[in-house]
């Protein structure tokens, strides 16, 4: 009754990191709520998968045997079962691009309050999450008064868990009902190929949304050419089509880790953060004191880029367009 | 065919702001429509000028403040409008993910669509699960993070790649109907026309109540609530350099030098 169950993640054959981090926060969570840390590992190759997972704190692993890839409806499916079965206090899952898939779902499912996106979590008594709002400039704490809820934690938050495990591997037989599954995953597709490797790069000068219009984007290119840079940016430069998908950097774009990464105009989402972090060193440029860009910045310019983008174009010999 | 669209209006911080009763300060905050529900609302505009007799109509939950909101939907072309507010949910405060969707689901039940878009969250909250729980609450089908949509109206199934991490897209096939949320860049919203301003003034908007969509005031209890708002601390430690333009872009361009990234 007081144990956690969390599922675990893979894709196209491989582990991904935040399995490794939902143990530690659901080990912690675990040894406040004085129960067992169950996981869940569905579709794909389960033994190897289980076996990567066997970390230290870990007591028991279900695996489901069923399909290669994930399949919102079979986790689903499988999820509600396994829960019914393990019967723990608090469900955890990663707020990743497939959690956001299944985690809604299997809440509404079992009727379980859903806290999305933890930072922190806390089992004093009732549990508390830490989550943010408003872009990251906000922290809030959610109190769940209910005794059992659904949880998905923000991949990167925990270190992942370190040390073999001595877990109890069993087979799950879920019972999935075929006539219910009414969506198939077909293919995969790699995107942000082309010319330019941003990952490659040592110096990077990126822009986010502060520039504000496309017209503005010669001032940047000015920058680059001066100090021989590689530009990258944010997603909404992408969306909007100033520059093309290779260049973004983030959690759907590309990961970083120049020496130099200069964010111009960037408020540092999450999302965001996720891609660049990894940087030697981080500068901010950004008009917002409360940005959560200054958060992982090193050194940081408090002004508006287009005072300081100019005086520095014209610092290395370039000459600044008009825009 | 019939799509309904659920448009949000969020709140944008300014640069500086104060916290006060446990949210941001109203005066700090400026309203506009969800990033993320601008390009659900550009796709279901979309279809309906590809696709004969298409029917968009949008769902929103909030107070009279919002209808500037909705009208920009209408201006791009949404047919009609509906707001889901009365003081009863007024005086329940922050909803939650649950009960945004159980009354979004009253609207799904009076109007019978075949096709729900929402965006994949909302800016402000950021919870980025409304779409899936309604989709399960109403027995539809769902994928979430769609940043493509090729919908196959005869055969019932909507082809859309989902957005994974690292510049990886699942395809995947989703019987309809089915509630889709939506990705930034699968398309490029437009801007409203003036004529489409003018003309979003006489589209219908109507108002209704939690009774209007079969709930009442039980259905707003919620079991999660936010004890605390705060500015985190800042967990960095930058060198903020000070000073004019000049100043600033020397430092920076002297710390580029010595760390011998730029030449010059
Ligand atoms: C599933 C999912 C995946 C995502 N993947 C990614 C991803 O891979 N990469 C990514 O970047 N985002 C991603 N996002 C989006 C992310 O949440 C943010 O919306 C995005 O990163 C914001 O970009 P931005 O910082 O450029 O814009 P904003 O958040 O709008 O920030 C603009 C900044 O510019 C500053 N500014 C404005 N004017 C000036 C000026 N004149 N001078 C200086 N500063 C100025 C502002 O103070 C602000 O801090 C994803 C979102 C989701 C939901």
């Amino acid at each position: 009754m007081s144990d956690v169950l969390a599922v675990t993640e893979h894709r196209r054959g491989e582990l991904r990191d935040v399995s490794l981090e939902m143990i530690t926060a659901g080990r912690d969570l675990a040894d406040q709520t004085g129960g067992d840390l169950h996981l869940a590992v569905i579709s794909g190759d389960v033994d190897d998968y289980a076996s990567q997972v066997n970390r230290e704190g870990v007591d028991a692993i279900h695996t489901v045997e069923y399909g290669e890839e994930f399949n919102h409806d079979v986790y689903t499916q499988a999820i509600e079962q396994l829960y019914a079965e393990v019967d723990p206090q608090y469900l955890l899952a990663p707020n990743s691009v497939n959690g956001m898939d299944y985690a809604p779902a299997v809440a509404e499912g079992l009727s379980l309050p859903l806290v999305t996106d933890a930072v922190d979590l806390e089992a004093d008594g009732g549990l508390t999450v830490t989550r943010e709002q408003y872009g990251g400039k906000v922290e809030t704490t959610i109190d769940v008064e209910e005794d059992h809820a659904a949880v998905t934690i923000r991949p990167a938050e925990w270190p992942v868990a370190e040390g073999d495990g001595d877990a109890d591997v069993s087979a799950f037989d879920a019972d999935i009902d075929e006539s219910e599954i009414k969506s198939t995953v077909t293919g995969f597709e790699e995107v942000a190929g082309g010319d330019v490797d941003i990952s490659e790069a040592e110096f990077l000068v990126s822009i986010g949304r502060g520039i504000d219009e496309e017209e503005n984007l010669p001032l940047i290119e000015a920058l680059v050419e001066a100090t021989d840079a590689t530009l990258s940016s944010s997603r909404p430069i992408v969306d909007n089509g100033w520059l093309p998908a290779n260049r973004q950097v983030g959690q759907s774009g590309k990961v970083v880790t120049p020496d130099v990464y200069i964010a111009i105009g960037i408020s540092g989402a999450v999302q965001h953060v996720a891609g660049m972090k990894g940087s030697d060193t981080i500068v901010a440029i950004n008009t917002d004191p409360n940005a959560p860009i200054w958060d992982i910045a090193d050194y940081g310019i408090e002004d508006d880029l287009f005072e300081v983008v100019p005086a520095l174009i014209e610092e290395f010999g370039g000459e600044a367009p008009d825009i | 065919m019939k799509i309904l669209v659920t448009v949000k209006e969020v709140a944008e911080v300014e640069d500086e702001f104060e916290i006060s009763g446990g949210d941001i300060a109203q005066q700090y905050l400026e309203y506009d429509l969800n990033e993320w529900d601008d390009y659900a609302v550009e796709e279901a505009v979309q279809i309906s000028e590809d696709v004969d007799d298409v029917e968009v109509v949008t769902a929103t939950i909030g107070p009279e403040r919002a209808e500037e909101t909705i009208r920009m939907a209408l201006a791009k072309g949404a047919d009609r409008a509906i707001r889901v507010w009365d003081d009863e949910i007024e005086s329940a405060g922050k909803l939650d993910v649950d009960t945004k969707a159980e009354l979004l689901a009253g609207v799904v039940e009076e109007e019978d669509p075949d096709l729900v878009l929402t965006g994949v969250q909302a800016g402000d909250e950021s919870n980025g699960a409304t779409g899936v729980t309604l989709a399960e609450k109403i027995g539809f089908e769902w994928a979430a993070v769609v940043n493509q949509l090729d919908l196959d109206v005869e055969g019932g199934v909507a082809n859309v790649h989902r957005e994974l991490e690292g510049g990886v897209e699942e395809l995947t096939e989703v019987e309809s109907p089915a509630v889709l949320t939506i990705q930034s860049g699968i398309n490029e919203p437009r801007y409203a026309s003036l004529r489409g301003i003018r003309q979003a003034q006489s589209k219908p908007l109507d108002v209704q109540t939690l009774a209007d969509v079969g709930l009442d005031a039980g259905d707003l209890e919620s079991p999660l609530n936010q004890t605390d708002m705060y500015e985190p601390e800042s967990e960095g430690d930058a060198t903020v350099w000070s000073g004019d333009a000049e100043e600033t872009a020397g430092e920076l361009a002297d710390f580029l030098r010595d760390k011998g990234v730029v030449e010059g």
